[in-house]
C-alpha cells in the first residue's frame, strides 16, 4: 500500500513536469514563432524580428533545454522515490 | 579531375565506408536483425537516430522550401524538432520500460487485442510507405544529378542500391553504418554553408551569419534579401503571408508525427536503461539541431545567391545573358541540372536574357510590360535541386560538390533503409509471426521480410516517378498519417487506465481512414496524380491543407477513444497493473520477444 501511495506521488511530480515542459514547448514554437510574433516585432534581431528567430532558431535550442531538463529531473525523481533501476 | 569523377571518388569511398562497417557487423539472429541486441550506448544510438531520421526531406528537400518561401516554411523546422520534446516526455521512457521490440507489441498488450496489434500494423505500414515515397523523390534527385542521368533513370538505379542496402544490413549493421552516416551527412551539409557564410557575412558560424551583416552591402543579409526578393515581386523573405491556422496545424502535425513514427521510436527500444531513453532523445535532438539551425541560413544564402547571379547587376540593372549560362564556368551548375530535366530557363521575350521574377504579382507585371518582359524566364527550379546545387552555384571547390553528393545520398539511403526495416519487421514479425503463421520458422521470417521490403520499395519507386509534392512535403503527409493514428493511442496507452481495446482499435481506425481520405481527396487516391477531387490551394475544410490535417485526424482519434472507451467496460485489472508498471522505471531489464 505503502509503494503504491509513493508511486502516485511520484506519478504526479512527472505530470507536473511534463505539464510546465509542454506549456514553455507551445509558448516558444506556437507562441513566440507564429501566433504572437507580431506582439514581438518590436524587438529586432539581426535586420528582422524576434519572432523569426524564434520560427527558426530560438525554439529548437529551448526544445533541447526542455529535454535535458526532464531527464536531469527525472532521473532525480527516480532515486527520490526509490524507483530507480 | 572534372567534377563527375570527384563526385564518384566520394560517393564511392563513403559507400565502401558504410558497405565495409555493415558486413564487419552483419546481422545474424532474428533479434539482432531488428534491434541490434541492447548495447547500445545513447550517444551512439542518438547519433544513429539522427542520421535515420534526417532523411531526403531534411537534408535535400527542407532548406529550398525554406530558400522559396522563407519564414512560412520555418513549419518544417519548428516541426521536425518539437516532436522530439513528446517523444522524450511522452513515450520514450515507458516504451523501453515496457520492453518489447515494435510499438505495435505494445499497442497489442496494452489494449489486449490482436485486433488493436494489426490496425496498429497497418497504421504503420500505411505510413511508413508514404515516407518511403518521399525518400525515393530525394533519392531519384540526388542519383540523377550524381550520375547526370534524367531524374526517372536516377530513381531506379537509387531503387536498387536502397534495397540491396536495406537487405544486406539489418539494423545492426544499420546501427553502426548510420553512425558513419551521419558524420558524413553532416559535414557534407555544413562544410559548405560555412563557405557560403564567409563569403556572405564574413561569420563562420552559419546559423549567426544568418542574423549578421551582409559584407557586399553592409546591410543586415535578411534585410538586403527582403529588400531585394521584394524588388522582383516576390514576397518578402521575413514576413508572414499563409493562413495561420494551417501553419499552426501543419507545425503540430509534424511533430505530434515525429512522436509516432515507428522507425523512430523504435531506436528507443535498443538502449540499455529508462534513464537512457530520457538521455538518447535529447542527445538525439542535439545532432538534429546541428543541421537544423543551419538549414534556415543555407535557404536564406542560397535565395540570395541565385538572385544575385540572374541579377549580377543588382535588380534594377541588366539581367544575365543566355550567353553567360551557356559559357561561363559560374553558371555551369545550370547545364548540369538541366540534364536531370528539374531545372530549366526559356528566353520567351527573345532579348538574350534571362529575367527571373514574380509574374503572378500585379504589380510586377507593370514594370515587366514597360520593359519588354514577357513572364519569368527562369521556368523551372525544382525545390529538392537547391541544397546539392548550393555549392555549386557559390562557386566552391570541387571537393565540397563531391561531399555534398555523398551526404544528399547518405541521407536518403539511411532512412530509406530504417523504414524499410520498419516495415518488413511490420510485416513478418508483427503480421505473419505475431497473427497469421504463429509456428514460422526463423529462416522464413527473414525471408519474409526480405519480400515486404521489395514489395515496399517497388510500390515507392513507381509512386515515387509522379510523386505528390516535393520529398519534404510528401514526407510531411507520412508524418500526418502517424499523426493521426498512432501517437493518440501509444499516449492514451501510457497516460490513461480508463482507455480499452474497442476505444484504441476505434481511435486509431477513424484517425487513419479520416487523415486518409482527406489526403486522396487532396493528392489523388493511392497518390495517383489526376484522381483528385480538391486542391491544397482550394482545400475542402478552410484553409486546412492535406499536409497539416493529421493534428486534426489526432485530435478525432483521441475523442473517439474516449468517448467509446467511456461507454464499453474498464480495461481488467491485469491491464491497469501493467499501465502502472511501465510507468516507473524499476524492474526495466532486457527486453524480450513476445507474441
Amino acid at each position: 500500500m505503502s509503494e503504491n501511495s509513493d508511486n502516485n506521488s511520484y506519478w504526479s511530480a512527472n505530470i507536473r513536469t511534463i505539464q510546465i515542459c509542454l506549456v514553455i514547448w507551445a509558448l516558444v514554437s506556437f507562441g513566440f514563432g507564429i501566433l504572437l510574433r507580431p506582439l514581438l516585432s518590436g524587438i529586432s534581431v539581426g535586420g528582422t524580428d524576434l519572432g523569426f528567430w524564434f520560427a527558426q532558431q530560438g525554439s529548437i535550442l529551448v526544445f533541447l533545454a526542455l529535454i535535458f531538463f526532464y531527464a536531469w529531473r527525472m532521473n532525480k525523481l527516480d532515486a527520490e522515490h526509490g524507483v530507480e533501476e | 579531375m572534372d567534377q563527375f569523377t570527384v563526385n564518384l571518388l566520394f560517393v564511392g569511398a563513403s559507400f565502401a565506408l558504410y558497405i565495409g562497417i555493415a558486413i564487419w557487423a552483419r546481422a545474424g539472429s532474428t533479434s539482432e536483425f531488428y534491434a541490434a541486441g541492447r548495447g547500445v550506448h545513447p550517444v551512439t544510438n542518438g547519433m544513429a537516430t539522427a542520421a535515420d531520421w534526417m532523411s531526403a526531406a531534411s537534408f535535400i528537400s527542407m532548406a529550398g522550401l525554406i530558400a522559396f518561401t522563407g519564414y512560412d516554411n520555418s513549419t518544417y523546422l519548428m516541426g521536425w524538432t518539437g516532436g522530439y520534446v513528446l517523444l522524450a516526455l511522452l513515450l520514450a521512457p515507458y516504451l523501453r520500460k515496457f520492453g518489447k521490440f515494435t510499438v505495435s507489441e505494445f499497442i497489442g498488450d496494452r489494449f489486449y487485442s490482436p485486433t488493436a496489434r494489426l490496425v496498429a500494423v497497418i497504421c504503420l505500414i500505411v505510413a511508413s510507405t508514404t515516407y518511403v515515397i518521399g525518400q525515393m523523390t530525394g533519392v531519384g534527385v540526388a542519383f540523377g544529378r550524381f550520375l547526370e542521368v534524367s531524374n526517372d533513370t536516377g530513381l531506379f538505379i537509387g531503387a536498387g542500391v536502397v534495397f540491396a542496402y536495406a537487405v544486406f544490413g539489418g539494423m545492426k549493421g544499420v546501427t553502426y553504418t548510420q553512425v558513419a552516416q551521419y558524420c558524413v551527412l553532416i559535414m557534407a551539409y555544413t562544410i559548405p554553408a560555412v563557405f557560403i557564410s564567409l563569403q556572405l557575412t564574413g561569420n563562420p558560424i552559419p546559423a549567426l551569419g544568418l542574423f549578421g551583416d551582409h559584407v557586399a552591402s553592409g546591410e543586415p543579409l535578411l534585410a538586403k534579401l527582403d529588400q531585394i526578393v521584394r524588388e522582383l515581386g516576390f514576397n518578402e523573405y521575413t514576413a508572414h503571408h499563409s493562413d495561420t491556422l494551417n501553419m499552426v496545424l501543419f507545425t503540430l502535425s509534424l511533430m505530434i508525427g515525429t512522436a509516432g513514427l515507428p522507425h523512430v521510436i523504435m531506436r528507443f527500444f535498443t538502449v540499455p536503461k529508462v534513464s537512457d531513453a530520457r538521455w538518447s532523445a535529447g542527445w538525439t535532438l542535439i545532432f538534429i539541431a546541428l543541421l537544423y539551425l543551419t538549414a534556415p541560413a543555407v535557404g536564406a544564402m542560397a535565395r540570395l545567391n541565385i538572385t544575385e547571379q540572374f541579377w549580377p547587376n543588382g535588380t534594377s540593372g541588366e539581367a544575365v545573358s543566355v550567353e553567360t549560362i551557356e559559357n561561363d564556368e559560374a553558371y555551369a551548375w545550370m547545364g548540369t541540372w538541366q540534364k536531370t530535366g528539374l531545372l530549366g530557363w526559356e528566353d520567351k521575350n527573345g532579348d538574350g536574357k534571362i529575367q527571373y521574377y514574380n509574374d503572378a504579382n500585379a504589380a510586377m507585371q507593370e514594370k515587366a510590360t514597360a520593359n519588354g518582359w514577357e513572364g519569368n524566364e527562369l521556368t523551372n527550379f525544382n525545390r529538392d535541386i537547391l541544397v546539392l546545387a548550393n555549392p555549386e552555384i557559390a562557386n566552391l571547390p570541387s571537393w565540397v560538390i563531391g561531399l555534398v553528393a555523398a551526404g544528399g545520398l547518405a541521407a536518403a539511403l539511411s532512412t530509406a533503409a530504417g523504414l524499410l526495416l520498419a516495415i518488413s519487421s511490420a510485416v513478418s514479425h508483427d503480421l505473419l509471426k505475431g497473427q497469421l503463421t504463429p509456428n514460422m520458422s526463423e529462416k522464413s521470417e527473414l525471408m519474409s521480410a526480405r519480400i515486404a521490403m521489395a514489395v515496399a520499395i517497388a510500390v515507392a519507386t513507381y509512386l515515387g516517378l509522379n510523386p505528390p509534392g516535393f520529398a519534404a512535403q510528401t514526407v510531411a503527409l507520412a508524418f500526418g498519417l502517424a499523426a493521426a493514428s498512432i501517437f493518440p493511442a501509444l499516449m492514451m496507452g501510457i497516460f490513461s487506465k480508463r482507455i480499452n481495446n474497442k476505444g484504441a482499435v476505434a481511435g486509431m481506425l477513424v484517425g487513419l481512414l479520416v487523415t486518409l481520405l482527406y489526403i486522396f481527396l487532396h493528392k489523388g487516391w493511392f497518390f495517383i496524380p489526376g484522381t483528385n477531387s480538391f486542391t491544397d490551394a482550394d482545400p475542402l475544410l478552410g484553409t486546412i491543407q492535406s499536409t497539416s490535417f493529421g493534428a486534426v485526424g489526432a485530435v478525432l482519434n483521441f475523442a473517439t477513444a474516449i468517448i467509446v472507451s467511456k461507454m464499453t467496460a474498464a480495461p481488467p485489472k491485469e491491464i491497469q497493473d501493467l499501465v502502472e508498471s511501465v510507468r516507473v522505471p524499476r524492474g526495466a531489464g532486457a527486453a524480450v520477444e513476445g507474441h
